[in-house]
């Protein structure tokens, strides 16, 4: 028998604002515990929420960058339970008038571009976290991601494959950065995925029943998880058991979910509309100000690059993957780098070094990449000390003709000064010398290479080039 | 030798103006007079004495420069208002240990204009109660008897100032709070529009009913406390900026020409006929001074008990949901597990009444019920704010008793929640509505306990009320309660 | 109206309350009554009425993205009932 697996993910996204959504405490991340807190985020007596402008624009913005309508009326809701985390026992999110609706995003599958549907997306207050008392005794409470802005983004039960879910997760991830709203750092809580995941036999339009894995932070465990409980509700079906329908947690170490049953009643939410908050009314006229003021979409990028840029499109697809590289992209052509080029340097280099120390940061913009260019096409430098300047100003943040100049790595083109290395490098290597004479045309670049090493990798290789073939082919007619 | 019971707002200001008596001397003679009657009475959870004196020691400047007339007037605040460094129980055990810190907008306000705070004031527990029996710590007695009730929640409020314990207070209304007491006390008591004054710092019961509001003994004094605490903050979203800059103004207006009416339901007879004759009188005078005064009908006001106790309890019921023991508060000492913990800690700090609230709004909005309960409530609430703008496009005032009857014995409504609800009937549809609403004491029954009108205006309609309501006590001048020594 | 034990135990459980048996069945029957008595709104149509969710008809009450210093720790844990290295302590949470 043939399964289909259905799946469909709610993402849970911390918006970059500078002050929580109801009060004027920092959402900066880390800070000792409890110290970017106040009355209201504490949910001290007699305190009262009021609604930050700023998150009403940024989740109004990703919603219109993933095609969905914004509302022109919505209003919060309080959602009513207890947990050590919610120090109000309720959150105040939305329930029936969300702020946006109905958008999609495109991914691309093996077979094509394929459309996942966004049911909606809503604004709410993070909680805060748990931590363990390591005596032992109980259980510690920080409350300042209390109040933190967030967006949740719902998914239509679209895709059919772990990879489909990662994909569209890793995209929403791109837009948001894209647009702006939030870091994204996974590492940092800062995005978060619950998947809901059902199957079924393959040609049937009923739902299976289905389970939810909360709280996944990264895109490999969003992949391998969602790929475990597909295998484990098959097994089920075939073994004759029922699916049943529970909250499981998953444990991306040991690579196995677990049920969390003893959670497992029904949460009765008891939502009302939120008393101390009015309603958020967005003008049709403010939705296209939102609108217009959104950055150029990775798809928008990819068709420019690949088109008027003539860029690769296996090239144009890492770059735009994040916003922060193809910001440095558009920055180093704009400076007047050839985009072949500077595309080169960022999938080779730029890459490489983010990824040693596993940063999405990149410590100067792309004109700087676009001046190490120029300092390699002018031949001031040549393209390998190209590449330890690069790997400098990865390192300083240093300006590349600040690095050349104080470090001295200016191509050395002084003739008479290389001709005399060449003199004593060749005087020094009479083997490569003979093996040169004897024929072996290779030999020249060992003796290249000697002449760099003695000149720190500064020579001008088209000069000793010269220099050495000169004096060896002099040789040869001796 | 000055009797500070009469004071009020006006005269006292005078008086040290005059300089003849100083500010910190004024305040000790409160202190005194707390001291020789508060046993009795039992008006106060706690009082601030060395903070006063140093209030009072620094209002002189603004004595001096006149510039306002709050300053050194010794006033005292309801205990669901948050004051930073002082207790703030809200009557309950839950928040008996919870020192806040910060202080509530309108609280705040009234420092800034000198005033100085005695102490905080008894309270039916999280304002539910109309007696303010349901208090964790002591039963507050009316002044005028002291075997009787004060009336509620704000009885300590209303208590306070009939008995010449602080020359005005601020009490918090949801469902009549403020004003029934008033009534009960034999004193001014206003509730102002929905949001025109911050709730800010008021410990919440229902969010959509709260307002904070002044006790007095004159209704100059209750436009004069009111400039001081009204007006937008920023802190509170649902408070709203009126455009009114001064509530006395107009106050001293003739009411000639002004049109009252008087809905046939608020003289049935469910109300006490005492009561009635008074509010009649009171509606004769009226028509003697050229306020018309017409019969009309509020077909509704049955219904606003229904809705308000819905609205109420839900609202309350997620409000006080934070108690919880791990914040602030009180803590169970037994216990084995979290939900042990949140179990024991509320079961054990909350009283009968809040614990009764608490599971009718919790059913009210829970899955299944909520739009046979709360959400019809909130349609009946529509209906019912429809009912009476529509006699606000015809008339300026509305005329009642505030309490269907006067103040009765402690004791005698324990054990029967729904009846001790009823007494709301005239007062809930005000807040249910939004609209502002006073009391005044309009006579005294053949036991001598003072009967309560109620005149209320359409929303921001305050000067409207104050002018009519000043009209009337220009020829009816309030009693005052007689030196406690009764009713022992 | 009747309100039966089972769900006087469980909205007690909702609000995290314990109700013994003597409460539980005088809150059944107090309930009942009140509940009973809320009925009186049935006969009240409002099918065609919006619900009334603020008395005011106000909206976008909006305040401006800026920092504003945060509490002393020592005040927010001022009435805490527990703590330890400066966070609230509570029982064992078993995830």
């Amino acid at each position: 028998m043939d399964y289909e697996i259905v799946i469909g993910l709610e993402i849970h996204v911390e918006l970059s604002t500078k002050s929580k959504i109801f009060c004027g405490c920092t959402t900066e991340f880390g800070g000792d515990i409890n110290t970017h807190c106040c009355p209201v985020c504490t949910s001290m007596p007699g305190t009262l929420p009021v609604m930050n402008k700023k998150v009403v624009e940024y989740a109004a913005k990703a919603g219109l960058a993933m095609n969905c309508s914004v509302a022109n009326f919505s209003k919060m809701d309080r959602k009513n339970y207890f947990y050590p985390d919610l120090p109000k026992a309720y959150q105040i999110s939305q329930f029936d008038l969300p702020i946006c609706k109905g958008g999609h995003v495109d991914i691309e599958t093996d077979g094509g571009t394929k459309r996942i549907g966004i049911t909606r997306i809503h604004m709410e207050e993070d909680a805060g976290k748990l931590l363990h008392d390591q005596w032992g005794k109980g259980t510690l409470v920080d409350y300042n991601r209390c109040g933190v802005p967030l967006i949740e983004i719902v998914s239509e039960p679209d895709m059919r494959s772990a990879r489909e879910a990662r994909d569209f997760a890793e995209k929403v991830r791109s837009i948001l950065q894209y647009v702006g709203v939030s870091d994204c750092k996974m590492q940092e809580g800062s995005l978060r995925a619950d998947v809901n995941l059902s199957v079924r036999p393959m040609g049937s339009n009923v739902l299976g029943t289905r389970t939810e894995m909360k709280n996944l932070n990264s895109f490999r465990s969003i992949y391998r998880a969602a790929e475990s409980e597909a295998e484990r509700q098959i097994k089920l079906i075939e073994s004759g058991e029922a699916v049943v329908q529970e909250t499981r947690r998953w444990d991306d170490d040991a690579g196995k979910s677990y049920s969390m049953r003893s959670k497992e009643e029904a949460h009765d939410y008891r939502y009302f509309p939120e008393p101390d908050l009015v309603p958020i009314e967005i003008s049709d006229s403010l939705i296209d100000e939102y609108r217009k003021s959104l950055p150029e979409m990775p798809w928008e990028r990819f068709e420019r690059y690949t088109g008027e840029l003539g860029i690769p499109e296996y090239d144009a697809s890492l770059i735009t993957a994040s916003v922060k590289t193809a910001d440095f992209f558009d920055k180093a052509v704009f400076s007047g780098a050839d985009p072949k080029a500077a595309s080169n340097w960022i999938m080779g280099d730029l890459m490489k070094l983010m990824k040693e120390i596993d940063t999405e940061d990149i410590p100067f913009d792309g004109e700087e990449l676009a001046k190490l260019l120029k300092l390699i096409d002018s031949k001031k430098i040549n393209n390998n000390i190209g590449k330890t300047v690069f790997a400098e100003m990865f390192r300083t943040g240093k300006a590349a003709g600040t690095i050349v100049s104080e470090k001295g790595l200016e191509v050395v083109s002084d003739e008479g000064l290389l001709d005399k290395v060449v003199e004593k490098v060749i005087e020094e290597n009479p083997k490569s010398v003979a093996d040169y004479l004897a024929g072996k045309d290779k030999a020249v670049g060992f003796l290249m290479g000697q002449v760099m090493k003695e000149t720190k990798g500064k020579a001008n290789p088209q000069i000793i080039n010269g220099l050495i073939k000169d004096k060896l082919d002099a040789m040869k007619g001796m | 030798m000055m009797d500070i019971r009469k004071l009020t707002i006006k005269t006292a200001a005078m008086a040290l103006r005059k300089k003849e008596i100083s500010p910190v001397e004024l305040i000790e003679k409160f202190y005194e007079r707390i001291d020789v009657t508060d046993e009795t009475i039992g008006a106060y959870i706690s009082l601030e004495k060395e903070k006063a004196l140093e209030q009072a020691a620094k209002a002189s400047s603004m004595i001096d420069d006149g510039s306002s007339l709050l300053a050194g007037i010794p006033m005292a605040v309801k205990d669901n208002m948050c004051t930073e460094g002082t207790k703030t129980t809200c009557g309950s055990r839950i928040l008996g240990n919870f020192i806040p810190p910060y202080t509530a907008t309108a609280v705040s306000r009234l420092g800034e204009a000198g005033a100085v705070m005695l102490g905080k004031l008894n309270m039916d527990e999280f304002a539910m109660g109309g007696s303010t029996e349901n208090s964790y710590y002591r039963k507050t007695r009316n002044p005028w008897n002291t075997k009787m009730v004060p009336g509620g929640s704000s009885g300590g409020s209303a208590a306070a100032v009939a008995s010449g314990q602080a020359i005005f207070t601020l009490g918090s209304d949801t469902g009549g709070s403020i004003r029934q007491p008033a009534a009960f006390c034999g004193v001014v008591g206003l509730k102002p529009t929905y949001g025109t004054v911050s709730r800010y710092g008021l410990v919440a019961f229902a969010s959509s009913l709260d307002q904070i509001g002044p006790v007095t003994k004159t209704v100059e004094d209750s436009a004069i406390v009111l400039n001081a605490i009204a007006g937008r903050d920023k802190r509170d979203s649902t408070s709203i900026d009126t455009g009114i800059n001064d509530y006395t103004q107009g106050i001293n207006e003739s009411p000639v020409g002004m049109k009252a009416c008087i809905p046939v339901q608020y003289l049935s007879e469910g109300v006490a006929p005492e009561v009635r004759s008074k509010v009649q009188k009171a509606i004769e005078y009226y028509e003697s001074i050229g306020v018309r005064c017409e019969e009309t009908s509020l077909e509704l006001a049955d219904y606003a008990i229904a809705a308000y106790y819905i609205i109420s309890s839900a609202e309350a019921s997620s409000n006080l949901a934070r108690y919880d023991g791990i914040k602030y508060g009180y803590r169970s000492n037994d216990f084995n597990s979290l939900l042990d913990l949140y179990k024991n800690s509320r079961s054990e700090g909350f009283g009968d009444e809040v614990k009764r609230r608490i599971m009718l709004g919790t059913y009210a909005l829970s899955s299944g019920y909520y739009d046979a309960y709360y959400k019809k409530a909130l349609k009946v609430r529509t209906l019912i704010k429809q009912e009476f703008d529509k006699l606000f496009d015809e008339y300026d005032f509305i005329i009642g008793p505030t309490a269907p009857t006067t103040a009765y014995p402690i004791g005698e409504k324990e054990g029967n929640p729904l009846e001790m609800y009823l007494g709301d009937v005239f007062t809930v549809s005000v807040n249910i509505a939004g609209l502002p609403a006073i009391s005044v004491p309009c006579g005294l029954d053949s036991a001598g306990l003072p009967v309560g009108m109620q005149l209320i205006g359409r929303a921001h309609g305050e000067r409207t009320i104050l002018r009519a309501a000043h009209a009337y006590e220009m020829g009816n001048p309030f009693p005052i309660a007689e030196e406690v020594s009764h009713g022992l | 109206m009747k309100i039966s034990k089972e769900t006087v135990l469980y909205v007690a459980d909702l609000a995290r309350l314990n109700l013994s048996d003597e409460e539980s069945e005088r809150l059944s029957d107090e309930m009942g009554r009140i509940l009973g008595y809320m009925e009186k709104l049935n006969s009240l149509d409002t099918s065609n009425v919006k619900a009334m969710e603020h008395v005011e008809p106000v909206s976008n009450v909006l305040r401006e993205d800026i920092v504003e210093e945060s509490f002393e720790r020592d005040l927010i844990l001022s009435n805490a009932p527990d703590e330890q290295d400066g966070a609230f302590r509570v029982p064992k949470v078993v995830e």
